[in-house]
């Protein structure tokens, strides 16, 4: 493929100029030209009013690893369990996997890897799967990447499931990416879209791109597994049945698999209360405008009110207020909870990226121009040091 | 210590606004950044090279002009830098990317540590690190937020989590790729500034590399973008006025009607 102006038809308008998310246009003689960094997205292609844009696909690449497409089937959810509690991730993926196996009139199944991990196996059966594969080991106690990586690829490689999906949390986002790489096909990132085309029974992965300015619509023609890694908190989890279904399927820890370079030395949970952001249904963060650090109590007396975690914006972790782990934002974590209120944050738009996808926002600011207030459902303008503490009167009377 | 540190140039993302009367994205006089995580591995990989001596050397694969974020690398204070710049490459997934890089990488030849950002703020995919750890079959760990400690056969490092992090030994030659908590990057230096502007980057293209045709560019990526569209924009919504009090209680009313607290 690719993307070419037809320099004939360019009326020089500069119209798709704006529409390239990579500067990748340029005006040359008055007239539109593609540069090298072209990444081929698309984006300009709709925007010409002369249709002097044009996309040549070449001749279908031939894929360098031929792929027999019909040869795969399945939808394959990675049962993301720590310590031996399911993640909740694993149920949205269990929920969104039945729907697109239940269109491609296939079978759904989960991939459990741990050790003692007999009861999660049980309890997936719950959650309408027809297969739950396990691999039941002491190797896997702990996650690591190599002996992660090496299971779901042998497994992909005897069952060749059509679709593979996993939650886009750390430990997915870490293996995921060496899975694809060995089974050499595509994978998608963080996805919060998926479903199934109806006439050519492609996986169409939507995911947001600069942190949520644009979106991007993906698919893996050529190859399969089509996997993807999903947010947290985007799909709605599969309920649990009264009936169990389907069967476990134990499989011994495959020979790649035994092997691990890397060493788990310990795992050491931080202390601070409810910082877990991307399980927490409200986060209430506090931002600079607290004035000093002390008034984080205020942020986690609310927080702790209306049980949510405690959320913070770079500056106030920059300033050593509040550790890393609550920074929301570009450099910090996404977040999109049901409830976020916004405390003393005045909306910079590395802030904005992190959390604009929340379901309700409610910012409290001073400055009535603060641009908190663009993307805020309630918008309440006051003085944070008074706001707050009525809230938590109100709230805890309840 | 041999060091390689993978820098992407990014669009400067906050420049990235959608114009709420034609849905497209606002792009006048937008700069190029070093993405911002990248910036972390930079300022790791000197102080490793500080600490237990060696070189740095940085790769970025695009076009021409992220010659500008090697320049920007060497004004903090590295080696050397490597632009690996080709049409052929146009059009790489995070697939093709990783290859590319591995690629890179091999033809370097003797590395120890390659420390990337924990992903590219432009695609904020995350997949690079791993992929080139994968194509190069050598150990990888995510999202470093502390080197604990290092010598020359091993690391053991602290991998953040959600809820926490763990600890991980891990042998060398490895990849890991790091997250905003392991440092504060430095400025550049007036040396290094003076060091840079006169800079010339390597270039390799494809021919320089010992790549497959087949798995790089188009050709080499299994992912093709469909479509790319503006989500809808969120609006603002009600102001809620009154003293404390009656704020509270007007956002407490807000809340039930809605049913976002029981
Ligand atoms: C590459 C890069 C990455 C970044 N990544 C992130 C990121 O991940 N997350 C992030 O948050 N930021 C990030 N930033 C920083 C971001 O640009 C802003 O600087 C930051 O979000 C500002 O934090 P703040 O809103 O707490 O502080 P300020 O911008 O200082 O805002 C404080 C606000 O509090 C209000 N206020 C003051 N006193 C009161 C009061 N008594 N009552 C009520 N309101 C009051 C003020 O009106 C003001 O609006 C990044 C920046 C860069 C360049
Ligand atoms: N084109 C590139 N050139 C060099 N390094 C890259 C490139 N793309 C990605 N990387 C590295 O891989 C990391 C993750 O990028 P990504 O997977 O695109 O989110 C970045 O922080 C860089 O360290």
């Amino acid at each position: 493929m690719n993307i070419y102006i037809d320099a004939d038809a360019c009326t020089g308008c500069e119209l798709c100029l704006p529409s390239c998310p990579f500067n990748a246009i340029e005006m040359r003689e008055d007239k539109a030209v593609i540069l090298d960094n072209c990444t081929l997205c698309n984006a300009c292609l709709d925007v010409c009013p002369v249709d002097a844009i044009h996309k040549v696909e070449e001749k279908v690449t031939a894929p360098h690893k031929p792929c027999v497409i019909e040869e795969y089937a399945g939808v394959w959810v990675f049962a993301e369990q720590r310590k031996g509690v399911l993640q909740t991730v694993t149920f949205e993926l269990l929920g969104e996997g039945k729907k697109l196996a239940a269109t491609l009139g296939e079978e759904l199944c989960a991939v459990l890897l741990g050790d003692g991990i007999r009861k999660e196996a049980e309890t997936l059966l719950y959650y309408d799967v027809d297969k739950v594969y396990s691999i039941d080991d002491p190797t896997l106690a702990v996650f690591q990447d190599d002996t992660y990586s090496a299971c779901m690829a042998a497994l992909a490689r005897q069952f060749k499931p059509n679709i593979i999906l996993g939650g886009a949390t750390h430990i997915g986002r870490s293996f995921i990416p060496q899975v694809a790489v060995k089974l050499q096909t595509g994978l998608t990132a963080d996805c919060t879209g998926l479903t199934i085309e109806d006439s050519s029974k492609h996986l169409m992965q939507t995911r947001p791109a600069f942190g949520g300015s644009i979106f991007a619509t993906i698919a893996t023609y050529h190859h399969r597994p089509q996997i993807a890694t999903v947010r947290h908190k985007v799909m709605k989890p599969a309920k649990r049945q009264s009936e169990r279904r389907g069967e476990i399927v134990q499989l011994p820890l495959p020979d790649e698999a035994k092997r691990c370079r890397t060493r788990f030395i310990t795992s050491v949970e931080e202390l601070e209360e409810t910082v877990n952001l991307a399980e927490a249904d409200i986060i209430v963060s506090g931002g600079r405008g607290l004035g000093d650090p002390k008034y984080f109590s205020l942020i986690q007396e609310l927080a702790k009110t209306l049980g949510g975690a405690v959320g913070a914006s770079r500056a106030t972790v920059d300033a050593g207020w509040i550790p890393y782990s609550h920074q929301v934002g570009q450099t910090g974590k996404t977040v999109c909870p049901k409830l976020y209120i916004a405390c003393g944050i005045s909306g910079a738009v590395q802030h904005l990226v992190g959390m604009q996808s929340s379901d309700v926002i409610v910012a409290i600011n001073k400055d009535p121009q603060a641009p908190i207030f663009k993307v805020a459902s309630y918008g309440i303008v006051g003085d944070l040091h008074e706001v707050i503490p009525a809230l938590i009167k109100r709230f805890s009377a309840r | 210590m041999k060091i390689i540190v993978c820098i992407k140039q990014v669009p400067d993302t906050t420049d990235v606004k959608i114009d709420p009367s034609t849905n497209t994205l606002i792009r006048e006089g937008v700069p190029s950044i070093v993405n911002p995580f990248d910036m972390y591995a930079l300022e790791e990989s000197l102080r490793l090279r500080e600490k237990v001596g060696g070189t740095v050397t940085v790769i970025t694969m695009g076009p021409p002009q992220a010659k500008e974020a090697l320049r920007e690398a060497i004004s903090l204070g590295v080696d050397q830098g490597i632009l690996i710049s080709d049409r052929a490459f146009a059009g790489s997934d995070t697939l093709a990317t990783s290859y590319a890089l591995a690629s890179t990488i091999r033809k370097i030849g003797a590395y120890d540590l390659i420390i990337c950002g924990k992903q590219a703020i432009d695609g904020d995919t995350a997949q690079v690190g791993p992929g080139i750890a994968e194509c190069l079959q050598i150990p990888f760990v995510a999202f470093v937020k502390k080197i604990e400690e290092v010598s020359d056969q091993t690391m053991r490092v602290e991998r953040m989590m959600e809820t926490g992090y763990d600890v991980i030994e891990l042998p060398l030659p490895a990849v890991i790729t790091v997250v905003k908590e392991i440092n504060e990057p430095r400025l550049p230096s007036l040396r290094g500034q003076m060091r840079a502007k006169k800079y010339e980057p390597t270039l390799w293209t494809s021919s320089d590399l010992d790549v497959s045709e087949e798995r790089i560019g188009l050709k080499g990526s299994p992912t093709q973008v469909i479509k790319i569209f503006t989500p809808e924009i969120r609006k603002a919504g009600e102001h809620l006025e009154g003293d404390p009090e009656e704020v509270a209680d007007k956002l407490f009313q807000r809340f039930k009607e809605a049913k976002i607290i029981p």
